[in-house]
């Protein structure tokens, strides 16, 4: 050979054309045995033919990658074959979460013009799609997911800073608690909220106690996440800071905040997102209205996790497409939260 | 500068003081208080469920563990039917969620082709910021009428195995299809798909870590993916994979809305995951709270109260094992 060949510019390539051919075929092949295999036995089903296809791919795979190779390349594939099918079966159930409950709630969503804009008062369950909406379940949960956050932020904030700025022993101690309670079941949040609100304080099931169950929920997990976001922020700019004469309180509020911002501004819409379809508490605290309430301190509020727990309990298939409708609209709502989540955390051009 | 500095007399070492600013001090202090302040609030949730439980335990004792009915009207209360029940749909949730976990937190971090990793990433992440309650209609409404032929198909071939044992006829034309229906199996279906995510993003976080040096070593010393992932990834994500499950289990021992759209309720202990009928303490609680008495409430509160123990046990261990692998330490420029 030519030292003038080697220097010309060529393509590296995990995969050869073996690689290709013996996996496209042994897919290809899989399909025809099984086939002709529910042909001869009289099994039936998707599932069934699509996890039996599954495993003949395996093997045919393994066969034909042994006619050519040693026994350390048969089993790489076949790993390769097996994480893959697993990241698949995950990518699945995601896929058709998402587009069961769209497809679902359609009926009742494509009528945007009342859905949207008008409460449940005086709807019978059985009434059709075209009158009544879910609008008391919306801004009940827009004004509990409020004062919950008006709560939880300078708590989860002022936690996370203490963790990160301030710490010794006892910020150990608190992290261990913060992080055992992320994981805590939320509807331990409900029965404490009506253990003490209710129970002690005799407040009446409003959508304030719901918004403090909520909020109960969601300072930890602000508390966590803030918590990493200030932790990335570089030890250096600290000291940096500090080694100008800056005090620790202008450090913390004008250096290591406004660097973490979009991390912190992150950590509190997933927050948000996390309690907006929080359900478990407010079936303890909460009671449900059928009827606009805008007043958290008298008289149930309604949200759309209650309301689409109750419509789908209901029985009626039109009140059971409302609770899927109601679904997709909580469903957009996360979606459109984690977004700008994404978005505001994304890595910045021209940074580091 | 003309002044000679003389050296220091007392060359040795001395006691130093850290002095704050007023303005720090109450900074320090503030934010310490908030801290305490959340600290105290957590422990406040123990100790008023433990409060609340105090009577109950007085009344019942040791048979509010070892009584599975749950018949207030009667005075008979236990949990031991809803704490078997609490187990096995965790444990179904994990035995399906932690090998799917696993998979694909490899699949995100070892295989997957570098255009399209941010966007996988990003849909796990959205996989858990879904709602419960969703993925409780996904599993009742969409899941479930699928799951019966898993379910029934079990029955069939493994049903000498006690666990998969239907008190049906599964193999008549006919089947029984209720039977099969709101089991705790199904129900543990559906909490798997609240404790992948969560698992998953734990596992490939720590796998990602894996130190690259290392890898290398491996691959230049002629090893496949595999033999690398094999040697290097999963010996260095141990912990996390351990504390990832473990987190996950707390998840799956506390999930409620999805199990108590799915399941119906059962008071007797049974091995047979896939028959209808089984019930979890958290779904308990839900469930049966709007119409409780005085005296039930007392009994669903310490109900309450032992879950919250069990959970804070899983998930202590859990953090204790992520924080081994995972460094504590900030970043340094």
């Amino acid at each position: 050979m030519m030292a003038a060949d080697l220097d010309l510019p060529r393509t590296i390539t995990t995969r050869s054309f073996d690689d290709r051919a013996s996996w496209m075929t042994s897919m290809a092949g899989a399909v025809g045995v099984v086939w002709l295999l529910f042909q001869l036995s009289g099994w039936s089903g998707k599932l069934g033919f699509t996890v039996v296809w599954f495993i003949t791919y395996v093997v045919l795979y393994a066969i034909i990658t042994k006619v050519g190779n040693p026994w350390p390349a048969v089993v790489d594939r076949l790993a390769a074959a097996a994480v893959a099918g697993g990241a698949a079966v995950v990518g699945l159930a995601l896929a058709t979460t998402v587009i069961y409950t769209v497809q679902k709630g359609w009926p009742a969503f494509s009528h945007v013009g009342n859905f949207l804009s008008e409460s449940a008062a005086g709807v019978r369950p059985t009434a059709p799609l075209y009158e009544g909406g879910i609008l008391h379940a919306i801004t009940g949960t827009a004004i509990e997911v409020g004062i919950a956050l008006l709560l939880s932020l300078p708590l989860g904030l002022g936690t996370a800073v203490y963790m990160t700025e301030v710490g010794g022993r006892a910020a150990r101690t608190v992290r261990t608690v913060v992080e055992a309670m992320t994981a805590l079941p939320d509807v331990l949040a409900g029965l404490f909220t009506y253990a003490t609100l209710i129970l002690v304080l005799h407040l009446d099931r409003t959508g304030f106690v719901a918004a403090v169950a909520l909020a109960v929920t969601m300072t930890p997990i602000v508390a966590r996440s803030a918590e990493v976001a200030l932790r990335v922020v570089p030890g250096g700019l600290r000291e940096a800071s500090l080694a100008l004469g800056a005090s620790q309180v202008a450090t913390v509020f004008r250096v290591v905040l406004p660097t973490a911002r979009a991390g912190l501004a992150t950590s509190l819409i997933l927050g948000i997102a996390r309690i907006s379809g929080e359900t478990a508490p407010l079936l303890i605290v909460s009671g449900a209205s059928t009827y606009q309430n805008l007043d958290p301190f008298s008289e149930p509020m309604n949200s759309l996790p209650l309301y689409i727990f109750a419509a789908v309990r209901s029985g009626q298939p039109n009140f059971i497409a409302r609770g899927f409708g109601a679904a997709t609209v909580l469903l957009l709502l996360v979606t459109i939260l984690f977004a700008l989540a994404r978005y505001l955390a994304r890595p910045k051009k021209g940074s580091r | 500068m003309t002044a000679v500095l003389e050296p220091l007399r007392e060359d040795v070492p001395r006691e130093l003081e850290r002095v704050f600013t007023p303005a720090d001090k109450a900074f320090r202090r503030s934010a310490t208080g908030i801290g305490l302040t959340v600290l105290v609030l957590t422990a406040a949730i123990g100790l008023f469920l433990g409060y609340q439980a105090i009577p109950t335990l007085h009344r019942y004792g040791l048979s509010f563990f070892t009584q599975s009915q749950w018949l207030p009207q009667q005075d008979i209360i236990g949990l031991a039917a809803v704490l078997v029940g609490t187990v096995e749909v965790a444990l179904v949730a994990l035995v399906v969620g932690f090998p799917l976990a696993l998979m694909t937190a490899l699949y995100i971090s070892e295989y997957a082709p570098a255009a399209i990793k941010g966007w996988l990433v990003a849909a796990v992440d959205l996989m858990a910021a879904v709602p419960s309650i969703i993925y409780g209609l996904w599993g009742f409404f969409f899941l479930q009428p699928q799951a019966i032929h898993v379910s029934r198909w079990l029955a069939q071939n493994l049903g000498w195995i006690p666990i998969f044992h239907v008190d049906t006829d599964a193999n008549s034309a006919s089947w029984a299809q209720t039977k099969f229906t709101a089991s705790a199996f199904i129900a543990g279906l559906a909490v798997s798909m609240m404790v992948i995510p969560l698992a998953c993003a734990v596992m490939r976080s720590v796998f990602a870590q894996a130190p690259l040096g290392e890898r290398e070593a491996a691959l230049a010393l002629g090893s496949t993916r595999w033999g690398m992932i094999r040697t290097v990834v999963l010996p260095f994500g141990q912990g996390g994979i351990i504390g990832g499950t473990m987190l996950a289990l707390g998840r799956a021992l506390g999930e409620t809305v999805a199990v108590l759209l799915i399941i119906s309720p059962a008071f007797d202990i049974k091995p047979n995951i896939l028959e209808v009928g089984t019930e979890t303490t958290s779904a308990l609680i839900a469930g049966l709270f709007g119409e409780a008495s005085k005296a039930q409430l007392s009994a669903l509160l310490t109900a309450g109260f032992v879950l919250f123990c069990l959970t804070l046990v899983v998930n202590t261990v859990a953090a204790v094992f992520v924080n081994r692998s995972r460094s504590g330490a900030s970043t340094e420029i």
